[in-house]
């Protein structure tokens, strides 16, 4: 290592808003963004391609749900992503809040639709599930109340961002809203332990390492990964979309106004 | 060959449960897939129609 490595002492320490607006660079963003979304495609298209073969063609059928299990290779991952994808927009609205990140925003903005359709999928793939197991669509139990309650927290987080006149007031409410609503996700995770429910526990992260089968839990673990990657494209897509758009409304409002002093 | 392709629709008798399953979920992904991708044209068309300046590009 050189000696007169720039260690940065006797300069001013830039402020860690600095540094993470340097990571926010839209024109960076952009550049990352295009560089890395052929490849999370690819991971995709080949991770679910293998995930549905083992789903549906190469996994036995459970010895007391018989093939309805092969709901669980969608009910599972759905569920996952929607606590996963509700947990990083409430990151991202933390950061929007505390650090002003442009790109913070725009993450949590873009993600929530995508979190919106993993939790409807969730719901759906769950209630033709039970039907056959459980005799019944819905039942008011403690999980798939709070599961309910997250996906209108998702609506709420879309709406807000819509409400008002001013963009970044309705980003302000509804990075609010999401940091508030994150209370569901512990909630929704150990409501299978702390209250009596007709859901099952937990089988993959639970003490004592996974109680499923492996022929099971490679489906299982190929999908959820091609859903989380499948997430990744959406969002940097959809980020794209926004920071266009933006740009787009600045040149319109500065067209308007050409004769700045 | 047509039996088994027969059984395997069927799912056992649970057929119209997991076919919804796995249908709804295409649907639904490919669906909000679409729709980003056109949201990103349409704004990638309209600000290419905008003819910017390099310095308002910027």
């Amino acid at each position: 290592m050189q000696p007169s490595a720039d260690l940065g002492i006797g300069r001013p320490r830039p402020h860690n808003s600095v540094i993470m607006h340097r990571f926010a660079n839209p024109a960076r963003f952009q550049r990352i963004a295009n560089a890395v979304l052929p490849w999370f495609t690819a991971a995709t298209v080949l991770l679910l391609a293998l995930g549905l073969y083992f789903a549906l063609f190469d996994s036995p059928a459970d010895y007391q749900q018989g093939e309805t299990v092969r709901i669980m290779y969608v009910h599972v991952p759905s569920a996952w992503m929607a606590l996963f994808v509700y947990s990083f927009i409430a990151a991202a609205s933390a950061a929007a809040l505390i650090w002003r990140h442009p790109l913070a925003d725009v993450a949590a903005r873009s993600a929530s639709p995508i979190g919106a359709c993993f939790t409807f999928l969730a719901l759906v793939s769950g209630s033709l599930w039970g039907k056959p197991m459980w005799g019944a669509w819905w039942v008011w139990d403690a999980r798939l109340t709070s599961v309910l309650i997250l996906f209108f927290l998702y609506l709420g987080h879309m709406a807000l961002l819509r409400a008002f006149d001013d963009p970044t007031r309705g980003a302000r409410a509804a990075a609010i809203l999401a940091l508030a609503g994150f209370v569901n996700v512990p909630i929704i995770k150990f409501s299978v332990d702390w209250w009596n429910t007709l859901h099952q526990p937990a089988s993959i992260l639970r003490l004592g390492g996974p109680s499923i089968d492996p022929s099971m839990l490679l489906p299982l673990l190929l999908m959820a990964v091609g859903f989380t990657t499948f997430f990744v494209v959406v969002l940097l897509l959809r980020m794209k979309a926004e920071l266009l758009a933006a740009r787009l409304r600045a040149a319109q409002l500065a067209r308007l106004q050409p004769a700045m002093p | 060959m047509t039996s088994t392709i027969q059984d395997f629709l069927a799912m056992g008798g649970y057929a119209q449960f997991v076919w919804p399953a796995y249908g709804l979920a295409a649907v639904v992904l490919v669906g909000l897939l679409a729709i980003s991708l056109r949201q990103l044209r349409k704004a990638e068309a309209e600000l290419s129609a905008l003819g910017l300046s390099r310095r308002e590009r910027a």
